[in-house]
């Protein structure tokens, strides 16, 4: 079927937290080494050891720049296939490989039956299929389907391989239709959003945005303004201990303060 | 809802096995579980259970597979047919590898033994290649520490004992506040993006201090975009504000620390600026409850931290600590004069200074665990002081770096936040004194023919009398480690030894062994040189000025081409290793754990291990320790044998686990035959968790001081001092005055005089000072990219696809201000050569500065990679561009590039002028290489490749005139 | 989007075909422009055919499992490529048995009048596909149009019209002048309505922007720092294509001449002249509207822009 289902039982997509991520490819390698060996084997690359190595990669990590000054800031973001509730990549899909699991969401390629036209990597807005050129087939996240089902692993170890090896914690995944769910609540928590929700494919991916930069002295600018002191006036001498320089008043508080 | 999709397998197993080892992707030593399927390698992943990564796995230890496979592989030992450099190579057997070997190293053994520099790099096996350099009876041994950070160790280890990553590291579950130096990655990779998470978590701030605003310093809270080489001047305002808020930790200055010893005044004499010391030799303070000057460190005392007093032999003292605000109040360091220096305005620096401030005092963090401290003195309560720091190269990478290290340690210990709740903390087995006990061995006399060092080739000097030098001041060090040049050089200067051998300074050697390290790349600065010193020949002889060079890596790397005789080492999957408690373990504050690697698959190739390889040569060369009594080799079975059998001191072997005959003894014990299967059993780790009393305040708690010496760990349970005011470089200072048998010459005498200051200053990085800074305006750094270690990421099909080629990073204003546009070309011009480079504009990176990653840029020919690979063809090197002399002193003398204390390489002093490419020039780097023959991947078709001769750098015509 | 010329060869030939068959069918419906029998059906038929099955075994060049192409016809439901490629293939037997009926003058009116609308019926069918392939892509500002996919069936029916009329010259003395006016129309109806599409497309406000694709527009403008890897992977290599502005522009203007002005002056002046020139006036047309319409297809593909390159670097698409 390629008709996208009209309804899925459960929405499992990932959060990425742009606010912690430090783009350290973990998950773009982790996915790679994978999927290289399961349900999207073989993941293949090409001129490897040449002038022009590139290959099917099915999570990549972009670094941005965003604003300017001392409120410009640099954000890593990952970026793989969305999961998307309603995304043109299934229905464009002439032979019905490309498809959207009833069960929970998962868009999926059947890599038995895709000819491998490319026509759903036209239709996706997001960059999230890769071809295959020497599989001939078009490849793309599976949510680790087949590992996160996978009954030979630990239960805990049943998530994807991208959010079990990032080092930083910025990637959560779990049932975003649940609204109870902890991926749910962590997105309601700190706004997660849709990428290019204009374009209405619904993405089930969310990503957090970087928080507002915390200024530890915001709350407590009050605390400590009153020791913020005057600037410390040249005209002092270098190592006097003279009453009224700067050290002896320092030692004077120091001899009060040991002294109690 | 009945699930209508179709049926796929969603249970496939991955694997028909799995096994625990170490990943050796970095140094940072994470656990992993390798999934092997029908034979080979499936998947790699973190283990859940392992201390150091608890599960995670970063791109490069997912990428491992690659790196197991690489065609780059070495294959069989090689022993160098064609001219040094062409890489021309014929195979040979391990037999006919370890007869050459020993011959070689055999007769220099014979002879002088000095003359064997054994050097190795990203290694952790230390404490072996440590102990076969002692036992072969060579000073000349060391890691690569000396041009990676010793600054940072070093400043550490002699200030409190400590440094960060297998030192120590915040208390990432409780620091309510972070700053961040001058790290881009650092060893402690995985553990730090953890930390990371988990403060982002915790809502906890994070200040950034690094001219580049990527990765980590990315996600800061704030990015203070700090010129380089002037952190310390930063420090320092800091301290200068808090000392004139008034807001420093007297209490624990005066429990903890040196702040209340006496320092004699006694100028023009080599007692001055000494500690006053009782008869014992313990360090005087004055008693404000007595009213006299008496011995520190006795419980209930109230001694003074300023004043002057009167000694009774009448000289005058006052307290370290009033010497050091002293300094630090001073208009110097005040945050205007600061912000001149730094380019960060004085109003943050006041604002990071009351931040620290606030966070520290209040938000003090109690925790109900009692412990009792070295007095005697029982705590109810635990008490933090919740602000954490780390650092790293940003920091120790300048010529100032010692200095800034020292003033960094000497904040945290203002603010009281060493070993306690929410600041920095110790891992066991540190900390150690303040440096630890031992001394370099090698002195001259001490060096004899088949006679083993008195002791390991490094250590901590505490006065001229530690230095390895002659009775002319002259080094006895290939490296000049422990010279005059650089006295404190607590890891070597790894980076000298091929420029020192070539030339004979100070004396030539007969075979140069290494291990592990691109000396003839990316390791080494001014490659060009360094190629040169290689293939220098005799012009009488005709022979190399470095005779004989015998090398260990597991690739074809830019080294390989440079070495006569090559045993090819294993992949990290491939064999044993040992993470072990004599050198740097994986503990963590709260607990001891060492670990191992084991071969989880065969090798497919003539390759060994190259531990077992040594302990092979070790025996064949008879070596004491090496060999039994009958003369046979004590560790037949290799490196595993030796990691369960050698014993350092009785009972204390490299792993500190399972020990004794029913594996139950931790520490301390008889070796156990089946320490190895119990470590594999546990996931290839150990892990011994302290009690609680024993997990703050290490350093003076009475409990793990105890405990740590039951174990081996230290040698004594006394507490560890600060050492705020740090007396051994005064006694340096003192011989550049004219005191005390060994001094050093007279063109040296200025420099160690200056730079010997007992408390930390800051001055300018030495090229910065040096050259004018009209010609060479900028900063020129590295980072190191987190996906790519060193030079070896290149040959993984993997990684290289995220990274295959460098650009330069600059400022999208001063790009404007040159006329360079987004992906033009340019210029890096530095006062020995020039690269050329493709730019990168952007907005986070200091406008002084540029910057590049680390080690991209490839020699062709190397690596598996085809010739025309954009590693070498559009990646380049900073290194080209790094001197590793400073210029001429007086009398014509030439300074290592390095700090003028320890010896550690000043990469990040680099600086340079960018000019805009011409439009006519050719889009490729420059300098660029001819090729290397690559010995082993001939199953790749390269067609064209030709071999040639010694590396010459390839002049295209349009260049050679501006060159 | 990258120009493949499996994809354009495919569109521009088999749309031809299925022009020529439109045209072939309503001279069966309405006039015969061209005589009956044998020859002249396997020409006209045959060319018909030759193209669009060009163009179709072209098109599975560009799969990855040209093996697997007969199941691209399953998902007629949801999908305008599988659609295309059953209505392709229903179109071979109707069009065939026109062309038998044709061939064999047989099957009378009435049957011949059904086979005619059914063929017209099912290739115009198949260009709209073709067009809605395209148009059905939001991804693509440049093919999300409505203008789209009647532009294929003009440009089906203008580049057809044009070998209809070369076949006809060929096949008889005397082409119908009617058969000449109406390809000149469809030349003409396709000029206006690229114009547009060109108009359209060149003052279509771009709306999506890296602000948008990153979701970080609340903290500034967006620029991309370093891409993911440091050569060009599938998608960009795909949907990363971009033709510089100048380098467009001219090829429009050869375009406008070749697919649209010439083939026009032609076919005026073929209605104006004697046999002999007027055939050669439609040869050159023919050749003429070939080089245009490959033209216009590489266009199509060169100038269309993928919102993906928001996340490489493009500001707004
Ligand atoms: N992925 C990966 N991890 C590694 C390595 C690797 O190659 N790859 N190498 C390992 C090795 S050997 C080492 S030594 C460690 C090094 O670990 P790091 O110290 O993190 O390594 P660098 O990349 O040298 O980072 C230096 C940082 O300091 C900044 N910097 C430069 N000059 C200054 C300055 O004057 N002041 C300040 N505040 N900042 C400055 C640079 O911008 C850069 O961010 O990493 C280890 N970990
Ligand atoms: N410009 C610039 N240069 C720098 C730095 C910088 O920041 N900027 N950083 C400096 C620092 S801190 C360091 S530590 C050095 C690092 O430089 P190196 O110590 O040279 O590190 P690598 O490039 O990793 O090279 C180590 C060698 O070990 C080999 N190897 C890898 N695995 C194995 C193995 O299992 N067994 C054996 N026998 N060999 C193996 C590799 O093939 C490689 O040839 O670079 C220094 N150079
Ligand atoms: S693994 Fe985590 S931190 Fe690293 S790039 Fe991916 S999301 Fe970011
Ligand atoms: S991200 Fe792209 S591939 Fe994934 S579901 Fe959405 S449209 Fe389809
Ligand atoms: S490439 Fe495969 S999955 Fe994508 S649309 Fe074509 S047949 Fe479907
Ligand atoms: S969920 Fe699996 S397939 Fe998807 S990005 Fe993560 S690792 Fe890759
Ligand atoms: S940080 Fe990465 S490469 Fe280094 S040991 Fe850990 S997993 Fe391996
Ligand atoms: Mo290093």
């Amino acid at each position: 079927m390629t008709a996208r289902p009209q309804i899925t039982r459960k929405k499992l997509g990932l959060v990425i937290d742009l606010d912690t991520c430090v783009g350290c490819q973990a998950c773009a390698t982790s996915c790679k080494e994978w999927n290289a060996g399961g349900y999207s084997a073989p993941l293949s690359d090409h001129d490897v050891y040449g002038a022009d190595p590139h290959g099917a990669w099915l999570n990549r990590v972009h670094n941005y720049e965003v604003g300017e000054g001392e409120a410009g800031r640099t954000v890593h973001f990952p970026r793989s296939c969305l999961h998307c509730e309603t995304p043109a990549c299934v229905t464009v899909c002439p032979t019905g490989a490309s498809y959207k699991r009833a069960e929970d969401g998962i868009v999926l390629v059947d890599p038995d039956t895709c000819i491998g036209c490319k026509l759903c990597s036209w239709a996706c807005a997001y960059g999230a299929r890769e071809y295959d050129y020497s599989h001939g087939v078009m490849k793309k996240c599976t949510l680790c389907v087949d590992r996160i089902y996978n009954e030979t692993f630990e239960p805990e170890d049943r998530v994807p391989a991208c959010v079990k090896a990032c080092p930083t914690g910025a990637r959560h995944f779990g049932d975003l239709g649940d609204p109870e769910s902890d991926v749910s609540k962590l997105v309601a928590q700190r706004e997660g959003f849709d990428l290019l929700p204009e374009m209405g494919f619904k993405p089930t991916n969310k990503y957090l945005p970087p928080r507002a930069k915390r200024d530890a002295t915001a709350a407590k600018r009050d605390a400590t303004a009153a020791a913020i002191s005057k600037p410390v006036v040249a005209s002092i001498k270098p190592t006097s201990t003279e009453a009224g320089s700067v050290s002896a008043k320092f030692f004077a508080w120091a001899d009060r303060v040991l002294s109690d | 809802m009945k699930s209508d999709d179709r049926p796929i397998a969603l249970s496939t197993p991955a694997a028909d096995e799995i096994k625990t080892t170490t990943c050796y992707m970095c140094a940072c030593r994470c656990g992993i579980k390798v999934y092997l399927k029908d034979g080979t390698v499936r998947y790699i992943e973190g283990n859940k259970a392992h201390p150091v990564n608890k599960g995670v796995l970063c791109g490069k230890g997912s990428a491992g597979i690659q790196q197991h496979y690489s065609p780059a592989r070495l294959k069989s030992p090689l022993l160098r047919v064609g001219e040094r450099g062409s890489g021309e190579f014929k195979e040979i057997s391990w037999d006919e590898a370890l007869t050459l070997a020993t011959g070689w190293l055999g007769e220099v053994r014979n002879t002088d033994p000095k003359k064997l520099a054994f050097f190795t790099g990203r290694d952790q096996s230390q404490a072996l290649t440590g102990w076969f350099a002692q036992q072969f009876g060579t000073p000349n041994f060391a890691a690569h520490g000396g041009f990676c950070s010793v600054n940072m160790a070093a400043a550490g280890l002699y200030t409190f004992g400590g440094s960060f990553w297998e030192f120590g590291e915040p208390d990432w579950d409780r620091t309510k506040y972070f700053m961040l130096f001058g790290v881009a990655e650092d060893h402690a990779s995985n553990p730090m993006k953890m930390a990371l998470g988990k403060l982002k978590a915790r809502g906890v701030k994070i200040v950034s201090i690094n001219p580049v605003r990527t990765g980590y310093n990315a996600i800061a809270d704030e990015w203070v975009g700090i010129r380089p080489g002037t952190d310390g001047m930063l420090v320092a305002a800091i301290i200068h504000e808090l000392l004139a808020t008034e807001q420093v930790d007297l209490d624990y200055l005066g429990r903890y620390t040196n702040a209340a010893w006496l320092v004699t005044d006694d100028a023009g004499n080599a007692q001055d600026g000494m500690f006053a010391r009782d008869e014992y030799g313990k360090p005087m303070a004055y008693d404000k409850v007595t009213g006299l000057v008496t011995s520190a460190g006795s419980a209930g005392q109230s001694l003074a931290l300023s004043g002057e007093f009167k000694l009774d032999d009448g000289r005058t003292a006052r307290p370290s600590f009033q010497l050091l605000v002293e300094r630090l109040l001073s208009p110097e360091y005040s945050p205007e004069k600061a912000e001149q220096i730094t380019g960060v305005s004085a109003q943050t620096i006041r604002r990071l200074a009351a931040e620290l401030a606030h966070t520290a005092f209040q938000e003090q963090i109690e925790l109900d665990i009692p412990w009792t401290d070295t007095f005697g003195q029982h705590h109810e309560k635990t008490i933090g002081r919740p602000v954490s720091m780390h650092a790293m190269r940003g920091i120790s990478a300048h010529s100032n770096g010692f200095h800034t290290c020292r003033m960094l340690h000497v904040l945290q210990i203002l603010l009281g936040s060493i070993d306690c709740p929410g600041g920095f903390r110790y891992k066991p087995p540190f900390p150690k004194t303040a440096p630890p006990p031992n001394r370099p061995a090698g002195k001259s006399g001490t060096v004899k023919p088949n006679t083993p060092l008195p002791g390991p080739p490094l250590g901590f000097p505490m006065s001229p009398a530690d230095l390895l030098v002659d009775s002319q001041g002259n080094p006895e060090r290939i490296d000049k480690a422990y010279s005059w040049d650089a006295p404190i050089a607590a890891h070597g200067l790894m980076h000298m030894v091929i420029t020192n051998a070539a030339a004979h300074d100070p004396y030539g050697i007969d075979v140069l062994f290494m291990y592990m390290a691109n000396m003839s790349w990316n390791s080494s600065m001014n490659v060009v040189s360094v190629l040169d010193s290689l293939t220098a020949k005799d012009p009488a002889t005709g022979a190399y000025k470095i005779p004989k060079i015998i090398y260990s890596d597991s690739y074809a790397s830019e080294m390989v081409g440079y070495a006569d005789l090559i045993l090819p080492d294993t992949t990290y999957l491939e064999r044993w290793d040992c993470i072990s408690m004599l050198d740097r373990p994986i503990s963590d504050p709260d607990a001891a754990a060492d670990s191992i690697r084991q071969p989880v698959v065969e090798p497919d190739r003539d390759v060994r291990g190259f531990q077992s390889v040594l302990l092979d040569i070790g025996a064949r060369l008879n070596l004491p320790g090496f060999v039994n009594d009958a003369g046979a080799p004590k560790y037949p079975g290799g490196y595993a044998d030796y990691i369960v059998n050698h014993e350092r001191t009785p009972g204390v072997g490299p792993l500190a686990g399972f020990r004794g005959a029913d594996g139950k003894s931790y520490g301390k014990g008889a070796p156990n035959p089946d320490q190895l299967k119990r470590y594999i059993e546990n996931g290839c780790f150990h892990i011994h968790h302290l009690e609680s009393d024993q997990r703050f305040y290490k350093h003076a708690n009475k409990s793990y001081l105890e405990w740590a010496k039951s174990v081996g760990f230290t040698g004594s349970a006394d507490p560890i001092v600060f050492q705020l005011y740090l007396e051994p470089m005064q006694s340096f200072r003192a011989a550049a005055r004219g005191h005390g048998a060994i001094q050093p010459p007279d063109g040296h005498r200025k420099r160690v005089e200056t730079y010997f200051d007992p408390l930390p200053f800051w001055y300018p990085p030495f090229e910065e000072a040096a050259l004018d800074g009209d010609t060479f305006p900028m900063h020129a750094i590295t980072q190191r990219p987190m996906h790519m270690y060193h030079s070896w990421g290149s040959q993984n099909a993997w990684l290289r696809q995220i990274t295959a080629d460098n650009r330069l990073y600059i400022h999208r204003d001063r790009a404007k201000k040159l006329g360079i546009a987004d992906d033009g070309w340019v210029w890096i011009i530095s006062n020995i050569g020039r690269v050329r480079a493709q730019v990168r504009l952007m907005d986070g990176v200091n406008p002084d500065t540029v910057w590049t990653w680390n080690a991209i840029g490839k020699r062709s020919g190397t690596w598996g990679l085809s010739k025309d690979a954009p590693e070498s063809t559009t990646g380049f090197l900073l290194n080209h561009l790094i001197n590793e002399l400073l210029p001429e002193q007086g009398g014509g003398y030439r300074f290592s590039n390095s700090d003028p204390i320890t010896g550690q390489a000043a990469w990040y002093d680099l600086r340079v002028r960018i000019e805009k490419a011409r439009g006519d020039e050719a889009h490729e780097c420059f300098p660029r290489f001819e090729p290397i023959a690559c010995p082993v991947t001939t199953a790749i078709p390269r067609p064209g490749m030709v071999a040639t001769g010694s590396a010459k750098v390839v002049l295209h015509s349009v260049e050679k005139s501006s060159l | 989007m990258h120009p493949a010329y499996s994809v354009i060869l495919f569109t521009t030939a088999s749309g031809a075909g299925y022009g020529l068959l439109v045209w072939l069918a309503a001279s069966a419906l309405i006039v015969r422009f061209i005589p009956p029998g044998t020859m002249p059906a396997l020409l006209a038929f045959g060319m018909a055919f030759t193209l669009i099955t060009a163009g179709l075994i072209s098109s599975t060049l560009h799969l990855g499992r040209p093996e697997r192409a007969w199941r691209a016809m399953s998902q007629w439901r949801t999908s305008w490529l599988s659609r295309e490629g059953v209505l392709a293939i229903i179109t071979y037997p109707v069009a065939g048995l026109l062309g038998l009926a044709w061939m064999f003058e047989i099957g009378g009116p009435i049957l011949t009048g059904l086979l005619a609308l059914a063929t017209i019926a099912s290739a115009v069918a198949t260009l709209w596909c073709t067009g809605m392939i395209y148009a059905s892509l939001p991804t693509i500002r440049a093919w999300h149009m409505p203008l789209v996919a009647p532009l294929y069936i003009v440009l089906g029916l203008a580049t057809g019209g044009v070998l209809h009329n070369l076949i006809g010259r060929l096949l008889q003395e005397r082409m119908p002048p009617s058969a000449t006016g109406l390809a000149l129309a469809a030349i003409v109806v396709a000029y206006f309505m690229k114009s547009n599409y060109w108009e359209t497309i060149d003052s279509a406000a771009r709306t999506y922007t890296a602000e948008s694709a990153t979701g970080l527009g609340a903290y500034g403008k967006v620029r991309s720092l370093d891409p993911p890897h440091s050569r060009a992977n599938f998608v960009m290599r795909e949907m990363g294509y971009e033709v510089g502005r100048k380098h467009a522009l001219k090829l429009r203007q050869l375009v406008m001449l070749a697919l649209f002005a010439i083939p026009a002056a032609c076919l005026v002046l073929s209605l104006l002249t004697g046999p002999g020139l007027s055939l050669i006036l439609a040869l050159i047309a023919v050749v003429s509207t070939a080089v245009g319409v490959v033209t216009e297809r590489w266009l199509f593909f060169a100038e269309a822009e993928h919102v993906v390159v928001l996340y490489y670097g493009k500001d707004v698409a």
